[in-house]
């Protein structure tokens, strides 16, 4: 889960990091009140999780409470690449002379983590990286041993950080590590780490990713999920512990298995360049065991997508026996029904593996005229694609 | 012969009194794994039945190795004690560790790769959030169905559960050696070049399907060991083609981070080294099947 910058600053502000003083405002009357509580020159920021916020006329300075109210009114309801900025992050600001790089992140290739750091901040990492390599230092972290005050200075030193920084930049990296660590974040990056003129390192940026898995050791972060901007399918699926991810097709998804899922998304798009170019609607993996509950919240959500035309579920059963499966199918349509579903959507299903035969054949007998046999995973995506470019 | 996992192989289960794991135990017994006992300190000294074989629970991971000869452990216990299970696990010195357990944290996972690097690298870690490692007609350790496919030449190293089976299954006329799951984490034991290492140098193993999915970038450098180290052929299959970036596929590992982990550049990768990559699953196992054929 990606943070929004200021639910950054507020994790880093909850670990004793230095970062500005300021609030978060979803009206201009909550950013006047924020104004008015900071006092004197303001920055306000449009939060959203897409770089280019400032170039996009989405960071503006503000004097005084009025001017913030004028701002945050500007900001609030902007589009940003796509992203409608519903809210905006105000803080005091302060007068910058350096600007460096500090980040912790996964480094997925080594098993373990990656701390980069660079004198050249302010400006995008990769960029840096690439044309001045020299100027970035790319230090592995033993997951174990961590980042200690003499690790940090090995950092610190190796970066070229000025002398007269150093101990404030060693507690930092340190602070900031104990931050990564405790939050279970597999990414918090501080760019700009701002010099200001007095001498004092702050903060004055924070993206921050958390581990989604670690959920069980922090009930706090459910509350950092903004619901205004997660797709009310995917809450719906979320609440019924499916993993759906809506895309922007027509072509309806249900299988089993990550990968298998991903898999048919792929063959449906390569189908549906014969077929209109029809695409697939969602990612919806229901898991190892099929169950005829599962289907039917499965189903539930697909078929409630109004771009849906079609849909192709397709199960490989392993472990999952595919009379089973074929049994949820035809008990989850019964079950919509008499929860007053009414079900006008054809269904293309695929079962092979375990059992695949008896799966097919409770299918057969189904006799529903709304599902479709097709044997094999190319094939059904290819009917399911001309059945969606069909009803559109 | 096969990969990592042989008849000879000694298996506990960790977690082996739980839901999963008991069942798993049983599927286990019914594929001709030499299951030899399970680990749970609570019920250490009791026998638990499966289907008329009973299996002894043992204190710990060394009780049982001292025990029984054990030389692989199935780990089946919940994310929460999953890194404390892998620990005890290395800290015995068991060669092999299957992590099934889906959802641990990234933290735990790096925690235990770290201490298991620190500890020599004793213990082969395979997974967390896999379907473990099976050889066909030899043995299985942990929930690869057994009966999709028997013994053959074919070795399979695959980040996805289903699709290994579903691979199995197209190729499963043909057989295979070795089938690991390496799971679809961010981080991860066993990686595709191990895998591709060890099939490289068994003699049973003839040709290789590689199968990755979208995001890091472990295809890639699976594509520069294929070029440098591996001499049988390979084919490839990539899932996730039309994955948007930014959206977590399933698995926490799968996700395009902007222009990275991408599977155009995974299948551009892997095809630059000469591996042939199939655009769906049936492509590709009809790319191995011409490879098997022409011998």
């Amino acid at each position: 889960m990606d943070l929004y910058e200021y639910q950054g600053r507020d994790l880093f502000e909850r670990h004793g990091l230095p970062v500005l003083a300021g609030g978060v405002a979803t009206t201009p009357e909550e950013a006047r009140a924020i104004a008015e509580r900071l006092g004197g020159r303001v920055v306000v920021k449009a939060q959203v999780k897409v770089g280019g916020r400032g170039k996009a006329g989405g960071v503006k300075l503000a004097e005084g409470a009025e001017e913030t109210v004028a701002r945050a009114t500007d900001i609030l309801g902007m589009d940003i690449k796509g992203h409608t900025v519903h809210k905006v992050m105000i803080t005091v600001t302060a007068d910058v002379a350096e600007e460096y790089y500090f980040s912790y992140l996964l480094d997925r290739a080594n098993r373990t983590f990656l701390c980069i750091a660079s004198v050249a901040g302010g400006m995008d990492i990769e960029q840096v990286a690439a044309e001045t390599p020299e100027k970035v230092v790319k230090a592995p972290i033993d997951a174990v041993e961590g980042v200690d005050e003499a690790k940090a200075r090995e950092i610190v030193t190796a970066a070229g950080f000025p002398t007269e920084l150093a101990d404030q930049v060693v507690e930092i990296a340190v602070g900031l590590w104990k931050a990564f660590v405790a939050e279970d974040a597999t990414l918090v990056e501080v760019n700009p780490l701002a010099k200001t003129k007095d001498g004092k390192l702050l903060l004055l940026d924070a993206k921050v990713s958390l581990d989604e898995n670690a959920g069980f050791r922090h009930p706090d972060h459910e509350a950092l999920v903004d619901q205004a901007t997660v797709d009310p399918l995917e809450q719906a699926a979320k609440e019924k512990d499916l993993n759906y991810v809506k895309l922007d097709g027509e072509v309806g998804i249900i299988g089993n298995g990550a990968g298998l899922v991903m898999s048919t998304l792929d063959v449906v798009a390569y189908a549906g360049e014969r077929h209109g170019n029809v695409k697939p609607a969602n990612f919806l993996d229901i898991g190892g065991g099929a169950s005829a509950a599962v289907m039917a919240n499965g189903l539930e959500i697909v078929l409630s997508d109004p771009s849906v035309k079609s849909v192709f579920v397709n199960v490989f059963g392993g472990i999952t026996s595919c009379d089973a499966v074929a049994n949820g199918i035809v008990q989850a349509l019964a079950l919509l029904e008499e929860r007053g579903e009414q079900v006008t959507k054809p269904l293309v299903v695929r079962l092979d593996g375990n059992n695949a035969e008896a799966g097919r054949a409770i299918l057969d007998g189904a006799n529903n005229p709304l599902i479709e046999r097709v044997d094999t995973m190319d094939g059904a995506a290819e009917r399911a694609a001309e059945l969606a470019a069909a009803g559109v | 012969m096969a990969i990592w996992l042989t008849k000879d192989s000694r298996v506990i289960v960790q977690g082996m009194t739980g839901s999963e794991g008991s069942k798993h135990t049983r599927r286990m017994l019914a594929a001709g794994t030499n299951v030899v006992g399970g680990v749970n300190p609570r019920k250490a000294g009791t026998t638990i039945d499966f289907d008329g074989t009973e299996l002894p629970v043992f204190a710990s991971v060394a009780d049982a190795m001292k025990d029984t000869g054990a030389d692989v452990t199935v780990i089946f216990v919940p994310p929460q004690f999953t890194k404390g299970a892998v620990v005890e696990a290395i800290d015995a010195g068991i060669p092999l560790a299957v992590v099934i357990t889906e959802g641990v944290p990234v933290h735990d996972t790096a925690a235990f790769w770290a201490y298991n690097v620190a500890k020599g690298e004793r213990t082969r870690i395979i997974g967390p959030n896999c379907p473990g490692i099976a050889s066909p007609g030899a043995s299985n350790a942990g929930i690869i169905p057994a009966d999709i496919t028997g013994a053959g030449r074919i070795g399979l190293v695959s980040k996805s559960g289903t699709l290994t089976y579903q691979m199995m299954y197209e190729l499963r006329d043909i057989g295979f050696s070795t089938c690991v799951g390496i799971g679809g984490d961010p981080i991860i034991g066993t990686t595709h070049i191990d895998a591709l290492a060890a099939f490289e140098a068994d003699p049973d193993t003839d040709a290789i399907v590689m199968i990755g999915e979208i995001g890091g970038d472990a295809e890639e450098r699976a594509a520069e060991f294929i070029k440098a180290n591996v001499t049988k052929p390979v084919v490839g299959y990539i899932a996730g083609f039309t994955a948007p970036p930014g959206k977590t596929m399933g698995h926490a590992g799968a996700i395009i981070s902007g222009s990275a982990g991408t599977a155009d550049a995974k299948k551009a990768a892997l095809e630059a080294v000469g591996v042939k990559v199939g655009k769906t699953p049936t492509e590709t196992a009809k790319l191995m099947r011409e490879i098997m054929s022409a011998g």
